[in-house]
C-alpha cells in the first residue's frame, strides 16, 4: 500500500471536489475517486441541465407573452427541441472543462476511476488498488428513488438521470412528484410544448414551503397549461400500443391519464451500496444515509461524510460548503458546524421560490414571536417595469426587534434576491441595517430595503403609540 | 337614498331566498337558486339564524319561525346517520350537499366538519332565540342540545392536532386538515365546548400555531386571502375587544383584524396589479364565489385564467378579476362606510339590481357576458344571502351577536381557546 493519503474522497461532486481542491491547496495528500463523471449529479444530470432548459423555456414563454412587454408575438413560434438539448449539451461540456480530470491532476489531486471499497478503517480499494487515508470523506450523493407503483418499471420512466437525454419533447408528458425537481421540469416541458399532468400525492406543491408561495407557484404552472393533480396518488402503469396508461387515485375518485413518458422526480436515495461502509465501522441505513455530527464526522472518527449521502439539505452550495467544513476538521482540528451555516435555497421554477432561515411555523412552535414583514413585487417599481409583478419578499424577524429569522422570496430572480437576506443573517446585521444600505434605483432588490424600511416605520408607530398612551394617563 | 333604507332593502331581499328556496317539508335550503341545486347544511345553518332576524324585522311571525325552525331541527334528528354512502351524516356531522327531497348525500361528497358548524351555529341560534314557554320553542330547544351533543368533534381530529377538512365513506379521512388561520374558528370553539364530544385545548393552539402575522401594504394582520375567511365566524362570535393568547400577543383582535382585511383589500383594489382596469377603492371584495368558468383569456397580453366557484383572495390571488359583492357587502359591521360605499358604486354599475335588491355572487368586467359590462353570475348563492342577512343585522342592531354571547357553547368553547376580556 502507498503512504497513506492525508485525505481521500469518494465521489466527485460539489462536495467532493470542493473538499479536494481546498485540501490541495494547503498542501495536503488527496486522493480523489468517482465512478462516473466528475461534478457529480448538479452539472451532469441535475441544476445545470435543467437550468439550461429553463432559460430556454422561458424565451418561449416570454415570446408568447410578448404583447404584455409592447412587443409583437412572433409568428408561428415553434420549439426547436433538439436546438434546446443541444445547447444544453453545449454549456455542460463547458462547465464539465472547468472540473476536468486533467485540471484536477495538473492540481496535484491523484484521480481515480472506478468502484470505491472500503476494505478498512483506513483504506479503500479501487480498481485493484489499495489505498490507505489518514482522513476520508464520502461524497458519493443520492440517486432517484423508484416508487413502487405497479407497471411503472415495465413501462419505462425517466429520472432527472435520463430526461436530459431525450431527442424529442414528448407530446404528453406525466410528472409524478410535485417538489422541485418536478415543478423545475413540469414547467419547462409545458412551455417546451409537452401536454404536463403533475401528479402530487401531498395536498400542496413543495410541501416545505410557506403556503402563499406554493400557490403562487401552483397558479403559475396552471398558467403554462400544466393539469394539477394534488393530493393524489399514482397506483398503476400499464402501456396499451403506444401510450402508457396512469390510473390516479385522490379520495375515492378514479382516473385515468394517457401519455407518452412519465418523469418520476418523488426524492433521493443515499448512494451508500457497494462502498462497504460495514468495514470501515461507518454506521448508515439505506434511506436516511450516512450518520453524521454536526461536524459531519461519521462513527468513524478518520471518516467524514458530506452532502447528498447524509444530509437533508440537498442541494449543491450546501455539499460545497460541506466539503469545507470537512476539510476544516479533518484536516486542520476544526470545529466547524454545518448547522451554524446560513443555508439558503431555491426552486427554480418561474416565478422562482427561494428561502433562508427559519419558517414562521418553526420560530411560532419555538415560542419565538416572529412577525412578518411583507413587500408585494407589484408595490416595486423595477419589477412593473419588467413586468415581473407576481410575487413577493417576505422577511421574518423577532417581534419588537431587528433581528432577522428568515425570509421567503418568490420572484423572478428570488434566486439573487435571497442572497442579500443572506449575507445579513451571515455577518449578523439587522434590519435596521438592511434599510440603511443605499441601493441604485430602480431594482428588484429594493423590495428588501422596502421591508426594511417598514420595519423602521412600524417601530417608530410602536415608539409614539407607547408614548402617547403614557401621555394620555399622565 | 339613506343608507338605513337601503340595508333594510337589501337585507330583506337576502333574506327572501330563505323564503323561497327552502323545502317546506324537510327544512333543506338550496345552496343556489339555480335549477336542481341540492341543499348546503351551511345554507340551512345560515336559514336558521335568519330566522330570528325575520322575526324582529317583522317579516315572519315569531310562529312561523318556530314552525320553519322545528321541522328542520327534526329532519336533522331524524335523518340517518351511519357509513352508508347515501346516509345524510355520520357521527353527528352532516354531508356538505343534500338532496333537497330526500336529504340524502349527494355529488359523493364529503362529511364536512365546517358546513356542520355553520349548520349548529344556526342550531344553537335557534335555541338562544326560541326561548318560549310554548312547546315549539321548547322541542326546539331540546332538538338544538341533543344534535350538538351528538356531534363527535373528537373523532374529526383523525387522532392528529387539527381537524380533518372531511371524510367519506370510501376512502376515509380527507387529507387536508383545518390550519391556519381561516373561518374554522367557529369549528373550533363549538368542539372544544362539546359536552360529550370535545375536542383537547391543544387543537385550538395547534391550529393557531400555523397563524402569520404580516405586515401588508400599510396594516399589520393574520393573513388570510379571501374575504369571507374574516367574516364567517363574526357571523355568531361578537369577536370585539376579547383575545385569544394570539392576539393578546399581537395587540389586536379578531374584529379589528377583519376591519384591516378589508383596508388590504382596497389597497390591493387600487393597485390592481394584474392591470384588469375594473377595480377601485369603491370595487372590492376578492372572495369565495361564483366566477365566469375554466377559461384562459389574454388580457393586456398576458394569458389569465378564469375560475368558476373558488376562493379568490388578496394579495396572493388567484384573481381574475372577479368581485363578489356580498363580500364586501358582509363587511358592513367592521367598515360600514367603507362597505356601504362599495355597494352604492355596485349598484351604479349595475342599476337593474335595485329592482330585486338581491345582489348576484360575482361579476367581472373583464370576462365577456350578456353585455359590455361583462360576465355575472347566474341566480344566488345562499352562502352570500345568508352572510349578508346576519352581517347587516349585526351592523344594525347586534341581534346575532347578543343571542350567541349568552349561549354556553360559544361562551365556553371561547374560553376553552383562551380567550379573555371585553364581554367574556
Amino acid at each position: 500500500m502507498k503512504t497513506p493519503y492525508h485525505l481521500l474522497i469518494v465521489g466527485a461532486g460539489p462536495a467532493g471536489l470542493i473538499a479536494a481542491e481546498a485540501a490541495v491547496s494547503r498542501g495536503a495528500k488527496v486522493a480523489l475517486i468517482e465512478r462516473d463523471l466528475l461534478g457529480g449529479t448538479c452539472l451532469n444530470k441535475g441544476c445545470i441541465p435543467s437550468k439550461a432548459i429553463i432559460r430556454t423555456s422561458r424565451l418561449y414563454r416570454e415570446m408568447r407573452d410578448a404583447e404584455h412587454f409592447g412587443g409583437r408575438v412572433p409568428s408561428g413560434i415553434a420549439v426547436d427541441f433538439p436546438a434546446v438539448m443541444e445547447r444544453m449539451r453545449r454549456i455542460r461540456a463547458r462547465l464539465s472543462a472547468r472540473g476536468s480530470a486533467e485540471s484536477l491532476i495538473a492540481r496535484g489531486i491523484d484521480v481515480y476511476s472506478g468502484e470505491a471499497r472500503f476494505a478498512g478503517p483506513d483504506s479503500v480499494t479501487v480498481g485493484g488498488n489499495a489505498l490507505g487515508f489518514k482522513k476520508a470523506l464520502v461524497a458519493t450523493g443520492a440517486r432517484p428513488v423508484r416508487p413502487p407503483i405497479p407497471g411503472l418499471e415495465e413501462a419505462g420512466y425517466l429520472t432527472y438521470e435520463n430526461v436530459f437525454d431525450l431527442t424529442e419533447c414528448p407530446k404528453r408528458l406525466l410528472v409524478i412528484g410535485g417538489g422541485p425537481v418536478g415543478c423545475e421540469l413540469a414547467q419547462a416541458f409545458a412551455r417546451l410544448g409537452s401536454r404536463v399532468t403533475l401528479v402530487q400525492k401531498d395536498p400542496m406543491f413543495l410541501g416545505h414551503e410557506e403556503r402563499d408561495a406554493a400557490q403562487l407557484i401552483s397558479d403559475a404552472m396552471a398558467r403554462d397549461g400544466i393539469e394539477i393533480h394534488l393530493d393524489t396518488q399514482t397506483t398503476r402503469v400499464r402501456v396499451e400500443g403506444h401510450d402508457k396508461i396512469a390510473e390516479l387515485v385522490r379520495d375515492d375518485e378514479k382516473r385515468t391519464v394517457a401519455v407518452d413518458q412519465i418523469l418520476v422526480g418523488v426524492g433521493t436515495a443515499p448512494n451508500v451500496q457497494g462502498l462497504e461502509l460495514e468495514a470501515a465501522g461507518v454506521a448508515y441505513d439505506h434511506e436516511g444515509g450516512i450518520s453524521v455530527d454536526d461536524f459531519l464526522r461519521t462513527s468513524n472518527r478518520r471518516i467524514f461524510a458530506a452532502g447528498d449521502v447524509c444530509g437533508e439539505n440537498k442541494f449543491p452550495h450546501v455539499e460545497s460548503a460541506a466539503g469545507r467544513i470537512v476539510v476544516a476538521n479533518a484536516l486542520f482540528w476544526g470545529r466547524e458546524r454545518l448547522s451554524a451555516e446560513v443555508i439558503p435555497w431555491c426552486t427554480f421554477t418561474d416565478p422562482e421560490i427561494a428561502h433562508v432561515g427559519i419558517y414562521v411555523t418553526e420560530a411560532r412552535r419555538k415560542n419565538i414571536p416572529v412577525k412578518t414583514f411583507t413587500i408585494l413585487m407589484h408595490e416595486v417599481d423595477r419589477a412593473i417595469t419588467d413586468g415581473e409583478e407576481e410575487g413577493f419578499v417576505k422577511l421574518h424577524v423577532r417581534e419588537g426587534t431587528g433581528k432577522i429569522l428568515g425570509a421567503t422570496v418568490v420572484a423572478n430572480h428570488a434566486g439573487d434576491l435571497i442572497n442579500e437576506i443572506s449575507l445579513a443573517m451571515s455577518a449578523g446585521l439587522d434590519l435596521d441595517a438592511l434599510a440603511r444600505v443605499n441601493q441604485p434605483y430602480p431594482t428588484q432588490s429594493q423590495a428588501i430595503r422596502m421591508a426594511a424600511a417598514a420595519h423602521a416605520r412600524s417601530r417608530r408607530q410602536a415608539v409614539r403609540t407607547w408614548l402617547t398612551a403614557k401621555w394620555l394617563s399622565w | 337614498m339613506q343608507d338605513e333604507e337601503l340595508l333594510d332593502r337589501l337585507q330583506r331581499a337576502a333574506f327572501g331566498y330563505f323564503v323561497e328556496e327552502t323545502n317546506p317539508a324537510n327544512g333543506l335550503v338550496a345552496d343556489t337558486s339555480r335549477k336542481d341545486s341540492p341543499a348546503s347544511i351551511a345554507v340551512v345553518g345560515l336559514a336558521l339564524s335568519a330566522y330570528p332576524v325575520a322575526v324582529e324585522r317583522g317579516w315572519l311571525t315569531r310562529e312561523e319561525a318556530a314552525t320553519r325552525t322545528l321541522v328542520t331541527l327534526r329532519f336533522f334528528e331524524t335523518s340517518a346517520q351511519g357509513q352508508a354512502a347515501d346516509a345524510t351524516g355520520y357521527k353527528g356531522f352532516y354531508y356538505h350537499f343534500l338532496d333537497l327531497e330526500s336529504g340524502k348525500r349527494v355529488w359523493r361528497c364529503e362529511v364536512s366538519p365546517i358546513d356542520t358548524s355553520l349548520l349548529c351555529a344556526g342550531i344553537l341560534t335557534a335555541g338562544a332565540y326560541f326561548t318560549n314557554a310554548a312547546s315549539i320553542e321548547a322541542e326546539i330547544r331540546a332538538l338544538a342540545r341533543e344534535l350538538y351533543a351528538r356531534i363527535d368533534w373528537d373523532w374529526a381530529r383523525n387522532g392528529k392536532a387539527t381537524v380533518a377538512q372531511g371524510w367519506k365513506p370510501d376512502s376515509g379521512f380527507l387529507h387536508y386538515d383545518w390550519e391556519g388561520y381561516n373561518e374554522a374558528a367557529l369549528l373550533y370553539v363549538l368542539g372544544l365546548a362539546s359536552p360529550t364530544h370535545p375536542l383537547p385545548a391543544t387543537s385550538y393552539a395547534a391550529w393557531t400555531a400555523t397563524y402569520q402575522w404580516e405586515r401588508i401594504y400599510r396594516w399589520d394582520l393574520l393573513y388570510a386571502g379571501p374575504l369571507f375567511i374574516h367574516q364567517f365566524s363574526h357571523a355568531w362570535i361578537d369577536f370585539r375587544m376579547i383575545q385569544d393568547s394570539f392576539m393578546r400577543e399581537k395587540g389586536s383582535d379578531y374584529f379589528e383584524n377583519s376591519r384591516r382585511a378589508v383596508d388590504v383589500q382596497r389597497e390591493y383594489a387600487r393597485l390592481d396589479p394584474n392591470e384588469y382596469g375594473t377595480y377601485g377603492l369603491d370595487c372590492w371584495g376578492l372572495s369565495a364565489g361564483d366566477g365566469p368558468g375554466f377559461r384562459t383569456m389574454r388580457v393586456r397580453g398576458r394569458e389569465r385564467r378564469f375560475f368558476e366557484y373558488t376562493a379568490r383572495g388578496v394579495p396572493y390571488g388567484p384573481d381574475d378579476g372577479t368581485i363578489a359583492p356580498m363580500a364586501a357587502l358582509a363587511s358592513l359591521p367592521f367598515a360600514p362606510a367603507l362597505a356601504l360605499s362599495a355597494v352604492r358604486h355596485f349598484l351604479d354599475l349595475y342599476p337593474e339590481w335595485a329592482e330585486t335588491w338581491r345582489l348576484p355572487s360575482g361579476f367581472n368586467r373583464v370576462a365577456p357576458g350578456a353585455d359590455s359590462r361583462g360576465w355575472i353570475s347566474e341566480g344566488c348563492f345562499g352562502l352570500d344571502q345568508g352572510i349578508a342577512v346576519l352581517m347587516i343585522e349585526n351592523h344594525r342592531s347586534g341581534l346575532l351577536w347578543k343571542l350567541m354571547r349568552n349561549s354556553h357553547p360559544i361562551r365556553t368553547g371561547l374560553k376553552r381557546a383562551g380567550f379573555e376580556g371585553g364581554w367574556l
